[in-house]
């Protein structure tokens, strides 16, 4: 117990937990409505772009941040743009983009003498290499997105719930798909350093697949992704530092864990009413 | 008083030789109950696609004399998934939201719109219920009730009883008639469900690509009788 308590003194630890919280938090908001939207491997193609856009600022010797964040933007908005350009569901966007930059990435990467530790970190995450001005620029850019998320709270519920309905009401659905597309993107950017690319989907999955099960209202799910996402994040943070696991993959088998025990849970308690 | 004016309206799919509506003209007025009827692929959804603004229009003018904000639309498959999680309250709640007054909260007069509205429709039992665990002409309610939040002068329905039994469909063509009626809501509706139509409705349109038949119940009957009637 006392190793848990002092876990907390590192400064290190406590910058990822600071970041680490934000993340959850937003990737947790976004996550019940690119759920709902079947929009949920956006994360997933979007850190695959990260992957890239991290291999090209490393070979350019650029820092990562300020070329990763407007390229997973652009792309984020592209696989929106495509999905209703074409009208074809959102996976067929996401499939060619997360490939087309998995692609790219191992060009960059071959090209510019092979994976080095900063592509790595990056790729499958790392709390170590957490700096303060990473805490900074996560308390600011979680803070626009929360502000966002709150203050278009209500067309994104209709959007999500009923875009036909939205659409013939003169909502500008257009719109609102954008700002989902750029809440997840910097989501996705402010989450690739502690997550890693190739994880940070799981953050914005789990936490709403697993509150869609226990609760009924889209309120109380949004509310309950949260809590259980910032929940599982501690957990999976206490996991890592107890057996010296990777945090990154330690938060995802605890959310595995969680979600797979509610859906045994509700199973069971349904067998028990029928 | 004219709602809405369609003036030779034609709407293309894909590329622009296949017309799903070919050249249609006519006018809404206020407090009117009209259904359109037709054969499948005869253009009745396309059409009220094209007044919400849900197709392109290809050729012509539609004309809408009201604010966008006061027309509703009620569409044959709504687009909430079966394990969508939201209540019916929720949903009936977010039918106050408006284009033109955007506000981050709802306020205490769109609560209380929303719970009028529950009441009226009669789904106020279920408001806490998912709106996905609701038999279909309970949703059916519930969606009318969320489209009447928005407090419309002319409200769009495209076949709202397809699927649903023999019984729930008169239950339903009976609120909307008592929102003709009471509410003075111009009803323009896509059915398939003659007997009700000829129950209800005071105008019928009759559609196959373009109109064949526009006039009242009555006059669509003697046309039929006179053996000119287009076969529906």
């Amino acid at each position: 117990m006392s190793d848990l308590l002092n876990m907390f003194s590192y400064s290190f630890i406590q910058r990822a937990l600071i970041v680490g919280l934000l993340i959850s938090l937003c990737a947790a908001l976004l996550g019940v409505i690119l759920v709902q939207k079947r929009y949920s491997l956006i994360g997933h193609g979007l850190g695959d772009v990260g992957f890239a856009s991290t291999a090209l600022a490393v070979a350019l010797g650029l820092p990562v941040l300020a070329v990763s964040a407007p390229v997973v933007v652009v792309a984020a908005c592209a696989i929106m743009f495509y999905s209703q350009r074409v009208k074809s569901s959102g996976d067929v966007a996401i499939g060619m983009v997360a490939t087309g930059s998995l692609a790219a990435g191992v060009v960059i990467t071959a090209v510019s003498g092979g994976f080095n530790v900063d592509v790595s970190d990056y790729m499958f995450g790392s709390i170590l290499a957490i700096s303060d001005g990473d805490v900074i620029l996560s308390l600011i850019l979680s803070a626009v997105i929360i502000v966002l998320f709150a203050v278009c709270y209500n067309r994104l519920f209709l959007v999500t719930c009923d875009e036909t309905f939205a659409r013939a009401s003169g909502v500008r659905v257009g719109f609102y798909q954008f700002v989902i597309a750029l809440l997840t993107a910097l989501t996705v950017v402010l989450g690739m350093r502690m997550m890693g690319s190739l994880l940070i989907s799981s953050l914005i999955i789990f936490p709403a697949v697993t509150a869609g099960k226990l609760v009924k209202s889209f309120k109380a799910v949004v509310i309950l992704s949260v809590i259980l996402s910032m929940a599982c994040f501690i957990m999976g943070i206490l996991l890592s530092f107890k057996i010296n696991l990777p945090t990154g993959a330690s938060i995802v088998i605890v959310n595995i864990v969680i979600l797979v025990a509610v859906s045994v849970i509700r199973w069971a308690a349904n067998l028990k009413k029928h | 008083m004219e709602l809405l004016t369609i003036d030779h309206v034609s709407i293309a799919y894909e590329n622009e030789r296949n017309f799903a509506v070919e050249n249609v003209s006519f006018s809404v007025s206020g407090g009117e109950y009209i259904c359109l009827i037709g054969s499948n692929g005869s253009g009745k959804s396309t059409l009220l696609k094209g007044i919400t603004g849900l197709v392109h229009v290809t050729r012509g003018n539609i004309e809408r004399h009201v604010k966008p904000d006061e027309v509703a639309y009620l569409s044959q498959n709504h687009g909430i998934g079966q394990n969508f999680p939201a209540t019916v309250y929720e949903v009936v709640l977010s039918g106050t939201q408006r284009r033109d007054k955007w506000r981050p909260f709802y306020t205490r007069e769109d609560k209380k719109t929303a719970r009028q509205a529950m009441e009226l429709f009669g789904v106020t039992e279920f408001k806490n219920r998912r709106i996905g665990n609701l038999s279909g002409g309970q949703q059916q309610r519930a969606l009318l009730a969320r489209a009447f939040c928005r407090r419309p002068k002319l409200l769009l329905l495209d076949e709202p009883c397809a699927g649903l039994d023999p019984v729930i469909t008169k239950e339903f063509y009976e609120i909307l008639y008592r929102l003709n009626k009471d509410e003075k809501i111009a009803i323009l509706m896509a059915s398939h469900d003659m007997e009700q139509v000829e129950n209800y409705a005071g105008r019928v349109i009759v559609m196959d690509q373009t109109v064949e038949f526009d006039g009242t119940i009555q006059q669509w009957r003697e046309k039929i009788s006179e053996g000119g009637g287009v076969h529906v």
